[in-house]
C-alpha cells in the first residue's frame, strides 16, 4: 500500500464555505475489531515519531450522524490503550492530535446502532497554512519562496477531482508543489513557468542554509523523491499569458497558484527596451521579463485558457487574492463556459485573504460569442 | 521533452495562428528513458494525438515501429499500446530546437526543457 495514505474529511456547511481536514490514516475498519487489527498492522516506526516520551498529544472523537455520551467516548479512547503512546496527554495545546472518526451514514432518520466505518488517524491540517509532516516542505528537495503547503495542495487536487490517468496542468508551476499532489492521485502532470531558473532548478536556494540549487533540484527530482516520477510529463519555460499549446481540449484539470505580487513578482514577457536594472539574467538564451501584469488580465487569461483547453467537465482550481474590506462576490472572475463550484476563504492578514476558487467547464468554448460575452462582463 | 508534449505544442508567433502547428523538431541529444507502461493512460491519449505531426517527429528522430494510425479496437490491443507508449513517453529530446513552420523562429530545448518565451513584439496580442 502507498507510503502516504491520507483521509480528507470534507464538511460543507454551505456553498460558500467548505471546511476540510486532512488526516494521516493509521487504521480503519467496519467495526472496532477490524480497526484495532488494522492499527496493529500499521508500521510502528511510522507511529513512534508522534508517540515518543517527549511528546504531548490528545485524542478526539468525531461522529457523523450520531451523538455519543461522554462515557461512550471515553470507552472508545481507552480501547486504544494498546497503541504505543508514550507521551503526555495535553488537552490544551498538544503537539499531536489524533482522531477517531465514526461514520454512521447520511440518513438522520435512520441512525444505525453501529458505525458503517471507523477511522483512526493523525490530524494534519484544517485547510490552513500548517506544515505537514510527510509531504513537508522542509523535507522536500526543492523549494521556492512560495512553496505551496502540502496539505493545501492536496485539497486543491481534491477540488480538481483529480484521478488516475488524468492530465493535470499548472501554468504557474514554480517548484512543482501542486503537481506532487496530483501525481499522488495518479494523474500525469505538466507545468510551465515564466522563470527559466526555477524551471531548471538553478539560482539561489530558498532554503536558508543553501547557496545554490543542485543539478538535481528541479520539479522532476521532486516527483522522483516521492516515487512519482512516472507521472512527470514535461515542464516548459513559458509565459502563461502567451501559451504555446495547440487548439484542443486535453487537460482534465488546471490547478494553480498564480503569482499575485506579494512574495514572487508578477511578470510577463515584454519588450527588450523596458528591462529594469537588477533583473537576473540566465546565461542561456531567454527573454528577460519586465512588464507588470495586471491581476485582472491574468485571471481573464487563465479563465479563457481553461475554457479552451479543459475537457468538458474538467476543473480549474486557483487562488484569488482579495483585499477583504472591499470584497464582494462580483469580484470573482466569470466566464460563460465555466461554472463556479466553490469559493473558500483563507485569511492571510487583517486586511487580506485569498480565495480558493473551483470552476468546472460546462460548455465548449466558441471563439466569437464567448469572447463577446466576456467583453460585456468586464 | 517527450513526443506527446511535442504533439501538443504550437508556435504563438504573431500572425501565425493554426499554421504554427506542428513545430519542426530538431534534436542533437535524445535519450530513451523507460517509463512504466500504463495501457489505460495510453488508450486515453490516442484520440488526442495529431497523428501526422507525431509521425513527422518520430521520423526526424529515426524511430522505428511507429504505428501509422490508430487501429480498430486499439484500447485492447497491447502490442499497439506498447508501441505508442514507447513513442509518446519513452523518447526524450534533451537538446535541440523547435521551429515555427511559418515564421522560422527557433525555440531551444535544453536539459529536456523547451523555452517558449518570445518578446512582446513577436507574439499575438
Amino acid at each position: 500500500s502507498s507510503q502516504f495514505t491520507y483521509f480528507i474529511l470534507s464538511v460543507s456547511s454551505n456553498l460558500a464555505k467548505q471546511e476540510q481536514s486532512i488526516f494521516e490514516l493509521w487504521g480503519h475498519g467496519k467495526c472496532p475489531e477490524e480497526l484495532y487489527s488494522s492499527l496493529k498492522n500499521y508500521p510502528v516506526e511510522k507511529m513512534v515519531p508522534f508517540l515518543h516520551s517527549g511528546s504531548t498529544y490528545k485524542i478526539k472523537i468525531h461522529t457523523f450522524n450520531k451523538t455519543l455520551t461522554q462515557e461512550e467516548k471515553v470507552k472508545r479512547i481507552d480501547a486504544l490503550e494498546f497503541l504505543p503512546f508514550e507521551g503526555k496527554v495535553n488537552l490544551k495545546k498538544p503537539q499531536h492530535v489524533f482522531s477517531i472518526l465514526e461514520d454512521y451514514g447520511l440518513d438522520p432518520n435512520h441512525i444505525p446502532e453501529n458505525p458503517h466505518n471507523i477511522y483512526f488517524g493523525r490530524w494534519i491540517a484544517d485547510g490552513q497554512r500548517e506544515l505537514i509532516e510527510s509531504y513537508s516542505v522542509k523535507k522536500r528537495h526543492f523549494i521556492g519562496n512560495t512553496s505551496m503547503d502540502a496539505g493545501l495542495s492536496f485539497i486543491m487536487a481534491n477540488h480538481g477531482k483529480v484521478k488516475k490517468n488524468d492530465i493535470v496542468f499548472d501554468p504557474f508551476v514554480g517548484t512543482g508543489g501542486l503537481l506532487i499532489a496530483s501525481a499522488h492521485f495518479g494523474a500525469y502532470v505538466y507545468g510551465t513557468d515564466i522563470d527559466y531558473n526555477t524551471v531548471h532548478g538553478l539560482g539561489k536556494a530558498s532554503r536558508k542554509n543553501q547557496k545554490w540549487r543542485g543539478p538535481d533540484e528541479n520539479i522532476r527530482a521532486n516527483l522522483r523523491q516521492y516515487g512519482l516520477e512516472k507521472y512527470y510529463l514535461d515542464v516548459l519555460v513559458s509565459d502563461a499569458s502567451k501559451p504555446s499549446w495547440r487548439k484542443g481540449t486535453y487537460f482534465d484539470a488546471i490547478i494553480t497558484d498564480p503569482p499575485y505580487g506579494i512574495r514572487e513578482s508578477t511578470r510577463r514577457t515584454g519588450s527588450q527596451k523596458e528591462i529594469p536594472k537588477g533583473i537576473e539574467k540566465c546565461p542561456e538564451s531567454h527573454v528577460p521579463v519586465s512588464l507588470s501584469y495586471h491581476l485582472s488580465d491574468m485571471f481573464f487569461d487563465l479563465l479563457n485558457f481553461s475554457a479552451e483547453t479543459l475537457v468538458l467537465g474538467g476543473r480549474l482550481v486557483y487562488w484569488l487574492p482579495v483585499y477583504t474590506p472591499e470584497y464582494t462576490e462580483e469580484m470573482v472572475p466569470w466566464h460563460p463556459c465555466l461554472k463556479l463550484i466553490s469559493n473558500c476563504e483563507q485569511k492571510l492578514s487583517s486586511h487580506t485573504s485569498r480565495r480558493l476558487i473551483t470552476m468546472e467547464k460546462v460548455k465548449e468554448f466558441e471563439n466569437f460569442s464567448d469572447s463577446f460575452l466576456l467583453q460585456i462582463k468586464l | 521533452m517527450r513526443l506527446l508534449t511535442h504533439n501538443l505544442l504550437s508556435s504563438h508567433v504573431r500572425g501565425v495562428g493554426p499554421r504554427g502547428f506542428p513545430l519542426r523538431l530538431q534534436a542533437t541529444e535524445v535519450r530513451i528513458n523507460p517509463v512504466e507502461f500504463n495501457p489505460d493512460f495510453i488508450a486515453r491519449m490516442i484520440p488526442k494525438v495529431e497523428w501526422a505531426a507525431l509521425l513527422e517527429a518520430a521520423d526526424t528522430l529515426h524511430l522505428i515501429e511507429v504505428p501509422k494510425e490508430p487501429i480498430q479496437g486499439y484500447e485492447r490491443n497491447e502490442e499497439f499500446l506498447r508501441k505508442m507508449h514507447h513513442v509518446l513517453l519513452e523518447v526524450e529530446v534533451l537538446e535541440g530546437t523547435l521551429q515555427c513552420p511559418e515564421s522560422g523562429r527557433l525555440f531551444p530545448i535544453s536539459r529536456g526543457i523547451p523555452n517558449m518565451l518570445l518578446s512582446d513584439e513577436e507574439t499575438e496580442t
